[in-house]
């Protein structure tokens, strides 16, 4: 029970009833053997027979109740008035009983009574009235200010009767004795100088206040975009729209001149940019050796919880500073800014309007120079990510000015991926540019709350719709390559989402690849739409990441490809090629090491080979030695070797619904052997370095050689690899020998002691880290609890076996005394009934 | 016989013509027009047709109005001066043939429905036969079965023209009782000896049916009890071989080799070999005759050279066999090709087997070890994430070995000691090397197998990793695990800006492919 208290009346509890008792009987002391210096001793002396009292008292209060009313079913009820409610104090309680009472008393009785309802005065006013208030003080007297005195101050000053004064104070001091006249005017003084110095502490308070609040305001102001002011004005002004008003205040929201930062030279923009790639890179670079990102994050950007999260960044002021632009100044696009800024916070009617008048500012600066309006698209979004540089310059601004003419300015944004499609098709790749990029501005997530999910959503029917423009039959190639670019925007602004399709398509395409190869033992090469997904994948994410959660299943995908499709046909190794190539491309930066590729390439080699007995054995799984595939770049004529030109290998063979003719077909096999001989260029450049190296190229380099002896291909390409060739023989290698990096050696186990620092006497050592010894403590402090717990619920148990013994007892000992009580009636009336009987047998 | 075009009137007719035989035996000959019905176009009547044989012979047999005894053939009886009771049998007899040499015949049919029921029909048959047999026994409590009839549903399942797979799962059915096993097994031997020895070429058909049906038997592990027989005998005997496992063990073994000694399709080697293990292996009374055939298998190379590992192991294992140059078969075994095929888990987990051993020479386990990361070189990830901890394994398990990854003080080299061409582990001087290539390897593309390669670069941990979860990983499972990983809440973004699909100019793809 004394546990219970807090630490400081704990140890003021043997002492305050030691000083009422000091009965040295009570008092059991706790001897210590030693003192020790520094030891809080809390348990020396004890009262034991005062707390068991106390603890027994608790339990007869509390347990013993319960106990006896264990069998009862009825509740009393506390119906008085207010007798729970804490906000009442007891005086007013009372008084509200009372009146409850008189209401009572005073209701009529019976409607013939006429003298029921009549009121008792003096002077005018109620007796009733006059006794309920008549201690209440006017609570405004105070606040009158100087010119009136309080009741009390004129009694005390210009004496008030000492009768009425005694009277007036008996009540509050019940019992005290009746105080003089000079402490009675002391204490006036003192209450009064009290009460001047709270009022004036008030005042202070007050303006403080205020003035905090104003400054609140001016911050809030700013965000507010002068509209609160505005509507002040309004309702002052409405009765008088003065001309000469109407002009002061429109000269006052126009843009004034304004001393800004002065504007960069060429150097330092270029600086300033070099400075940012320079970052990135760093922070790529960090990715691409995978070092643990965690240590290295930086704190996440104060977020208010405000935020939509919808990309739309409140942090820059929203007047614009006057700049310049090409010479010209910016004027008209930070009016628009503004007034698009202040339609959002109007009314939803307006709101539309200047919508649209925004969408049609938006469609001019498109028409000025489409890489301004690129740039202010994705405006909002440089808070998240890195800044795009610029979109496509020029050529495309020029082109949009002819058919932007014919094209609606605002663009729902589809809903669907039929009707992105039904709103593409038809137009020109740079109409579908610029369709798209009005679908982008009308609906940027800072003008409407619904805009982001959209926008989002639009990510996926894009990418959706450039596959099906690559399945489409010719491959719409073009138009995806302009696509292209609003798809990066959109990356850039939903980076999650943008990856999670990305994502999607992936897996589609390996899930079909799996179903081929489940049902069909192998799969066939996918169609040009996976690829150009491949390569966006390659273009929208970094490449170099040791891990990304788009490239790397993206690099798995590609991998798959290569060695789970045989080669069937002449453009299944322009598809394989082109994966190469992607492959290739993913690894430029990150230089990592991929044995598919080599494979291919080794396969493409061996088929294009002439002459190949003796390399069977090293071609590996999607290649076979033998078979009717086995020929497939072997070039059927020789006169075509003549005229081939060294070319790009064009994609739309990919596609391949259209037949080559036969020469056509040489010089595709030609330009696949030089792709695959610049392909291996570039890996023997890059992995050069690795400790395998000739190892890897082993069976390219026989391959080649045998190549470059038949002597069949036209001089170009006999030129490349013997480049190769040259390039594998001057790397010169030495093998170091491997050696494990040293581990730290293990200790031996030691018996000298272990030295702590002691930094608190009295507290446990133990646990290093702070998780640990709050654990400690806690789970010390559930022990101690438990056992108290276990401990009081002992003694309870106690205490009520002791009470029902008593019951027991104090029963038995009644039926004793009745029982006796009958024996001893029952002998009385047996004796008397003797005596008669033997008083009639002596007669 | 009118022929009603209806299959309903056929039915009609059939069953009138039924009634008419059951019931008197003077209006036995229209047998003949139900007999007729069986080589019908419409395979609806004959169905109809199988139905009404089945009922009628069935009876008949029950009736034991057939003739019980070695048959005279037909004219000598009619003419001979016999009671008209036995030539009726002998004349009814006859026709029982004819209708179940027709219903063999009716097994080769196109449709299923009549190729079913004509092999439920004579299975029907095989019973009655059995428990009202048509031949004397000739002593008290002779075993007798129909193996005649039976001889001729077997012969006709494993017909060479036509793939029987569906009817002989349909036959399954039957092969889980003990007599029809047992005789199955000698009817399909024998099948198997007589279409070999008729036809120099033997087509695939007859092949895949014979693996089908053989492979369908599979011996009980416990001693047989003679209640699971489709015949029921009112008083079996011990003294029938049919209720020994060590006959039917018998007869397993001679229908399997008698089976694997001729020249089978390499296709059927394949999946002889991935049975063989735990299903043939185990029931042969000899399991040693079998190293004829693993050894001529092992040595044929590629796929069928690791699946013959299996069971040269289990022989090896179990059976005291002694197996010279064993491990340099396994190391010739290991090429390119090995993490591509289709037995991959299957190769590596014996491959786990036969090394785990920690007597073997420490060359050899080197010689294992370099072969195998300078496999890896040519892997794809799903293989390379169960090499590369299977090659630590074996560097655990040997530290005698671990010079390969830790050589402190050694010279540099100009090459790679290591020999590549050498088909003798012994010579092949892999305990000179290094693993160089696992030093490669950490430069892999894919994050997790470059982890793995970089376990060499610490001391080797000493508990062995387990490699069985990695055995059946696929590139598959692989993606779905990236995909699955929780992501971060930023995804990191290329920041140089998109300018086109085949990337700036510079970019290799740019300068390789073109759009149009």
């Amino acid at each position: 029970m004394g546990k219970a208290k807090p630490a400081g009346a704990r140890r003021q509890a043997p002492k305050a009833p030691a000083k009422t008792s000091p009965n040295p009987f009570e008092v059991k002391v706790n001897r210590q053997k030693f003192q020790i210096l520094g030891r809080k001793t809390r348990h020396d002396v004890g009262l034991p027979g005062v707390s068991r009292a106390r603890a027994i008292r608790k339990r007869t209060q509390t347990l013993l109740k319960e106990y006896k009313e264990r069998d009862k079913s009825n509740v009393f009820k506390d119906r008085r008035f207010g007798e729970y409610d804490h906000s009442l104090s007891p005086e007013e309680k009372m008084t509200a009983r009372f009146a409850l009472e008189q209401q009572r008393h005073h209701e009529k009785k019976s409607i013939y009574n006429l003298n029921e309802d009549e009121e008792l005065t003096h002077y005018g006013q109620s007796l009733a009235d006059i006794e309920k208030h008549s201690d209440i003080v006017d609570s405004d007297s105070d606040t009158d200010g100087p010119g009136a005195l309080s009741a009390e101050l004129t009694t005390a000053h210009f004496g008030g009767g000492g009768g009425l004064l005694q009277q007036k104070t008996t009540p509050q001091e019940e019992g005290g004795k009746p105080k003089s006249r000079k402490e009675l005017i002391e204490e006036l003084i003192a209450k009064s100088k009290q009460e001047k110095r709270e009022r004036q502490a008030q005042r202070e308070d007050a303006l403080e206040l205020t003035e905090k609040l104003d400054q609140d305001w001016k911050e809030i102001q700013t965000l507010l975009s002068h509209k609160a002011p505005k509507s002040g004005n309004r309702e002052e002004e409405k009765p008088k729209p003065d001309a000469y008003d109407m002009v002061v205040r429109e000269l006052g929201f126009e843009m004034k001149a304004k001393p800004s930062n002065r504007m960069k030279t060429e150097v330092e923009l270029a600086k300033e940019e070099q400075e940012r790639l320079r970052k990135l890179e760093a922070e790529r670079l960090r990715r691409m050796l995978g070092k643990d990102e965690d240590a290295e994050r930086k704190t996440p950007k104060h977020l208010s919880v405000d935020d939509l999260n919808d990309g739309f960044i409140l942090d820059r002021d929203d007047r614009r500073l006057l700049s310049y632009k090409d010479g010209k100044m910016n004027v008209e696009e930070g009016v628009e800014e503004e007034r698009s800024k202040g339609a959002g916070s109007q009314e939803s009617q307006e709101e539309e309007e200047d919508g649209e008048e925004v969408d049609g500012a938006d469609s001019h600066s498109d028409l000025d120079s489409s890489a301004e309006s690129v740039a202010g698209g994705t405006e909002p979004a440089e808070g998240q990510c890195p800044a795009p540089g610029g979109g496509p310059k020029g050529d495309t601004g020029k082109a949009c000015k002819a058919s932007s003419s014919e094209l609606p300015y605002t663009f729902e944004v589809p809903e669907s991926r039929e009707e992105l499609k039904s709103l593409l098709s038809g137009r020109s790749a740079e109409e579908q540019l610029l369709v798209v990029e009005r679908i982008q501005k009308c609906n940027h997530p800072s003008l409407a709350v619904g805009n982001k999910a959209k926008l989002e959503k639009l990510f996926g029917f894009l990418l959706e719709y450039v596959g099906d423009l690559a399945t489409s039959d010719p491959p719409d190639l073009n138009v995806i390559d302009k696509l292209v670019v609003p798809l990066y925007h959109l990356c850039q602004m939903f980076p999650q989402s943008a990856s999670s399709s990305v994502k999607f398509v992936l897996r589609d395409a390996m899930h079909d690849m799996e179903e081929m190869i489940e049902t069909k033992g192998r799969a066939t090469f996918p169609g040009l739409d996976v690829l150009i997904y491949l390569k966006i994948a390659g273009l929208l994410f970094p490449t170099s990441d040791f891990w990304h959660p788009v490239v790397t299943p993206a690099l798995l995908c590609m991998s798959q490809i290569l060695t789970k499709c045989p080669v069937l046909s002449l453009q299944d190794v322009v598809k394989g090629l082109f994966v190469c190539c992607l492959f290739l491309d993913f690894v430029s930066l990150s230089r990592r090491l991929i044995p598919e590729l080599m494979n291919f390439l080794l396969g493409v080699l061996y088929i294009a080979a002439p002459n190949k007995q003796g390399y069977g054995s090293t071609v590996v799984h999607p290649f076979r030695a033998r078979g009717k595939n086995s020929e497939l770049l072997l070039v059927s004529d020789r006169e075509d070797t003549a005229t081939w030109q060294r070319g790009s290998l064009s994609l739309r063979w990919a596609s391949g619904r259209s037949v080559p003719t036969t020469a056509e077909a040489n010089h595709i096999r030609l330009s696949c052997l030089a792709v695959a001989l610049a392909l291996l260029r570039h890996c023997v450049t890059m992995y050069s370095a690795l400790p395998s190296f000739h190892t890897v190229v082993r069976p390219l380099r026989a391959l080649l050689a045998e190549h470059q002896a038949e002597r069949s291909h036209p001089p170009e390409l006999q030129e490349l690899s013997q480049n190769i060739l040259s390039d594998l023989e001057s790397q010169k290698q030495l093998y170091r020998p491997l050696i494990c990096e040293k581990s730290k050696p293990v200790p031996l186990k030691l018996f000298t002691p272990r030295l702590v620092k002691v930094l608190e006497f009295g507290r446990k050592q133990g646990g290093s880290s702070k998780e640990e010894q709050e654990r400690k403590r806690l789970i010390h402090k559930h022990k101690r609890e438990f056992k108290g717990a276990v401990r009081e619920i002992r003694r309870d148990n106690q205490f009520l076996a002791r009470m029902q013994l008593s019951e027991t007892m104090e029963r038995d000992a009644e039926r004793k005394q009745k029982v006796k009580q009958l024996f001893h009636s029952l002998a009385t009336q047996e004796g008397e009934w003797k005596a008669l009987k033997r008083k009639k047998f002596k007669k | 016989m009118e022929r009603e075009p209806s299959p309903e009137g056929s039915r009609r007719a059939l069953g009138r013509l039924l009634q008419a035989v059951l019931a008197s035996r003077s209006e036995a000959n229209a047998v003949f027009d139900i007999l007729a019905v069986l080589q019908a176009e419409d395979p609806e009547e004959i169905q109809e047709a199988i139905h009404t044989c089945s009922r009628l012979f069935g009876a008949l047999l029950e009736r034991g109005e057939l003739f019980v005894g070695q048959l005279p053939p037909e004219n000598t009886v009619l003419a001979g001066s016999h009671g008209a009771m036995r030539k009726y049998k002998i004349w009814m007899r006859h026709r029982y043939h004819s209708c179940c040499s027709h219903l063999g015949e009716l097994l080769a049919h196109p449709t299923f429905k009549v190729k079913e029921l004509a092999l439920k029909t004579l299975m029907k048959f095989v019973q009655l036969e059995g428990v009202h047999p048509l031949e004397k026994p000739k002593w008290e409590g002779q075993y007798l079965f129909p193996r005649t009839l039976f001889k001729i549903v077997v012969g006709s399942l494993l017909s060479p023209e036509q793939d029987h797979s569906l009817l002989l799962s349909q036959f399954r059915e039957y092969l889980e009782f003990d007599d029809i096993r047992y005789h199955a097994m000698q009817a399909a031997s024998d099948a198997v000896a007589q279409v070999t020895s008729q036809h120099p070429e033997v087509s695939l058909a007859f092949w895949n049916n014979a693996f089908t049906l053989l492979s369908a038997v599979s011996l009980p592990c416990q001693e047989l009890d003679a209640t699971n027989f489709y015949v029921k005998h009112s008083e079996p005997s011990d003294v029938w071989k049919v209720t020994h496992l060590k006959e039917h063990r018998k007869t397993f073994q001679a229908m399997w080799l008698g089976f694997l000694k001729h020249k089978l399709p390499l296709s059927l080697y394949k999946k002889v070999l991935v049975t063989m293990h735990d299903t043939i292996l185990p029931h042969l009374a000899q399991p040693t005759l079998m190293i004829d055939f693993l050894t001529s298998a092992c040595d044929v190379g590629g796929a069928i050279s690791l699946l013959a590992l299996n069971g040269l192991f289990i022989l090896i294992h179990q059976h005291n066999l002694e197996y010279p140059d064993f491990y340099q078969k396994l190391y010739s075994l290991l090429d390119p090709s090995i993490f591509h095929v289709k037995y991959r888990a299957r190769f590596f987990h014996l491959a786990d087997l036969f090394l785990s051993s920690s007597h073997l020479p420490a060359y050899l386990v080197a010689a294992f070890a370099k072969r195998l990361s300078r496999l890896a070189l040519t892997a794809p990830p799903e293989a390379l994430l169960m090499v590369l901890p299977f090659i630590c394994n074996l560097l655990r398990r040997h530290p005698a070995c671990r010079v390969l990854v830790h050589r402190p003080g050694g010279a540099e080299l100009d090459a790679d000691p290591y020999d590549p061409e050498e088909a003798d582990p012994a010579k092949s001087r892999a305990l000179e090397s290094c693993l160089w290539e696992l030093q490669t390897l950490q430069q892999h593309y894919h994050p997790e197998v470059s982890r793995a390669a970089s376990v060499i670069n610490q001391a080797l941990s000493v508990p062995e990793v387990s490699i069985a979860p990695l055995l059946e990983l696929t590139a598959y499972e692989m993606f779905e695990r990236e995909l699955r990983k929780q992501p971060p809440e930023t995804v990191p973004l290329e920041f140089i800006p998109a300018q086109g699909l085949l990337g700036r100019r510079e970019d290799t793809c740019a300068q390789l492919f073109t759009l149009s």
